[in-house]
């Protein structure tokens, strides 16, 4: 039996898939890759973003997660379940978001759409009320509650397709790129939201990103995959520590002068009285010797934002994980 | 121990009806907020279906007796066809919109809910003016056993709501299997369209008229026989003019049974091919 807090446990997990190429008489079956050798742990309460280039076995992996998808190698468990032979039962347990596709029915307004979920998923008429009430006041559905789902906007759509998900008290919420195409005030909300479920109801939540704004603001574990297998697992500082990407300090001189030559800084860029020095040792030195030998008006260090780091690291693996294995849009 | 294993087995089998009622209601709860629409859409079905039987009156009316079949008889035949087909197109027809699914990916919503993929393919947009072919296929039937001269007794008042559920069984089956191949092909839709329609189309006359190899394959191959021409035959005592053994009209419920059972087989073999192609 799994341990009781362990949420997702995956050893060695693999798919590959056949494809056929080549012209039509002489099509060659030959295998491809998508994921290879995945070995995750996700323990319950974490809040754990899953990164990587497109096509790069995310969406596969949460596919096998969700049982939509039968590993080819390896070992998965999900809520102590097997989810290519549980998919079911395990869909009673899980919620499921994608972020380019809606689970509501188009034609049906949002309430009936989640009325028909909580059938499907045979929650009480008690605990469906109490939860549609909670999410409605925090998720703000109110005012479109009783349109059908094809009239609402983007943001109000994912709103809806949320409380759909979360209306049977799932365990673990799997979201595939919850926040794509909102505008900013529709993705502050959805992630204040996912934050606050997380503390208050200890929902695990596991989502794919390729806004980084969502993981910065979410997740304090970041797995990073790449061609198919781990480049990361650890936490977000960790992945800035790991990587070499330089912290920036703003100067504002007094005076312009021309780019700075410091010890232990390299000046990336000139504007006027303003110089960008890329840091290679400790800040406060730097900054003691900057203000040491130039009038200086203000500073600002800058950590290397996490967009930088991830794309460092996709060029690392990109070298070294040159061994011919192929990658496939899964 | 014993009570709880005997509720889950009840549960796996009540399940998928209760849940397909559930959306089948909720479907159509939608549908009457635009009553209007429907009654025209159910009208348009209707129309369509009426002009099937028509056609079939107007082929009696030249030919006055087809395979040693009058018009009462004749219509007989394809009212009971028409009236399986209608049924199992209410009932399953939407699952050959499969491929749109897969395209979309919404088979894939389908799949992360506790409930039946096929349940929630059966039900999507379930279709209330698919009842426009079931009306008129039943008025006809109707009429039809009123004029035909049929020897009733209690076996024939029996077996005349099995023949029925049995016909749109098979039906249903083959819909479903017809939609199972765009599994692997996504665009084989028209392809299915002609078992479907086609078959539908096949039996609402005598299958003495056609070739034998085409009563053969409707009998054995794809049981289309069983939806109209065998129960028809059982019910007027007719003897089979195709030469086929007469104890085949007893046949339908087991029919029935076994395309279920394949279809069934069909429809788990494509999801699992889905499932290990996810594409």
């Amino acid at each position: 039996m799994t341990a009781h807090d362990t949420v997702v446990e995956a050893r060695g997990l693999g798919r590959d898939f056949t494809v056929s190429e080549g012209p039509f008489l002489r099509r060659r079956r030959c295998t491809v890759s998508a994921v290879h050798g995945i070995d995750l742990t996700v323990r319950s309460g974490e809040i754990v973003g899953y990164l990587g280039p497109n096509g790069a076995g995310k969406s596969s992996t949460m596919k096998m997660l969700t049982g939509i998808l039968t590993p080819t190698s390896g070992s998965l468990r999900v809520l102590g379940m097997e989810p290519s032979r549980r998919r079911t039962r395990l869909a009673r347990r899980i919620g499921v978001v994608f972020g380019q596709r809606t689970t509501l029915w188009w034609d049906l307004p949002l309430r009936d759409s989640l009325e028909l979920a909580r059938h499907m998923y045979r929650v009480p008429a008690a605990d469906h009320a109490r939860r549609l009430g909670r999410l409605t006041e925090l998720l703000e559905l109110g005012p479109f509650l009783d349109t059908p789902v094809r009239r609402l906007s983007l943001g109000q759509r994912m709103r809806g397709d949320l409380t759909a998900a979360l209306l049977h008290g799932p365990d673990l919420l799997v979201l595939d790129e919850p926040t794509i195409g909102l505008d900013v005030v529709s993705k502050s909300a959805i992630r204040e939201f996912l934050l606050r479920l997380n503390t208050e109801e200890g929902t695990t939540i596991l989502l794919t990103t390729h806004d980084l704004g969502d993981v910065e603001r979410l997740c304090e574990r970041v797995v990073v995959i790449d061609r198919g297998s781990l480049a990361y697992d650890g936490s977000l500082d960790g992945l800035r520590a790991s990587m070499p990407v330089p912290r920036v300090l703003t100067v504002d001189l007094a005076v312009p002068a021309p780019a700075l030559e410091v010890e232990g800084a390299r000046c990336v860029r000139v504007e006027g009285p303003r110089q960008w020095l890329e840091l290679s040792d400790n800040p406060a030195a730097v900054i003691a010797r900057v203000t040491r030998d130039h009038g200086v008006t203000d500073l600002t260090l800058r950590e290397p934002d996490i967009e930088g780091v991830v794309a460092a690291l996709y060029r690392g693996s990109a070298r070294t994980g040159a061994d011919g294995t192929r990658s496939l849009s899964g | 121990m014993a009570d709880t294993s005997f509720r889950q087995a009840a549960d796996s089998v009540l399940w998928p009806l209760r849940s397909y009622l559930l959306l089948a209601r909720t479907w159509m709860r939608a549908q009457a907020q635009y009553p209007v629409s429907l009654l025209l859409t159910a009208l348009g079905t209707g129309l369509a279906a009426v002009s099937e039987i028509l056609a079939v009156l107007v082929v009696f009316d030249h030919a006055g007796v087809l395979a040693g079949f009058t018009v009462a008889e004749g219509l007989l035949l394809a009212g009971t066809a028409n009236l399986a087909f209608g049924c199992a197109d209410l009932l399953m027809g939407a699952v050959e919109r499969l491929g749109v699914h897969i395209r979309a990916g919404s088979l894939d919503t389908m799949l992360v809910r506790p409930v039946p993929p096929l349940v929630q393919l059966a039900t999507d947009h379930f279709a209330l003016r698919r009842l426009g072919k079931i009306v008129p296929a039943a008025v006809t039937t109707g009429a039809a056993l009123h004029l035909c001269d049929i020897d009733w007794t209690l076996g024939k008042v029996l077996m005349l709501p099995v023949l029925l559920v049995s016909g749109t069984a098979v039906a249903a089956s083959v819909w479903v299997a017809g939609a199972c191949v765009q599994f692997f092909a996504t665009d084989s839709r028209d392809a299915a369209n002609s078992l479907t329609y086609g078959g539908q189309a096949l039996t609402e006359y005598p299958l003495a008229i056609y070739a034998k190899e085409v009563v053969l394959a409707v009998t054995f191959a794809v049981p289309l026989a069983f939806v109209g021409w065998q129960p028809v035959l059982y019910l007027l005592d007719r003897p089979d003019p195709t030469g086929l053994p007469d104890a085949l009209r007893l046949a339908p419920p087991l029919v029935a049974l076994v395309s279920c059972a394949a279809a069934a087989l069909l429809w788990r073999l494509g999801l699992r091919h889905y499932r290990s192609t996810g594409s």
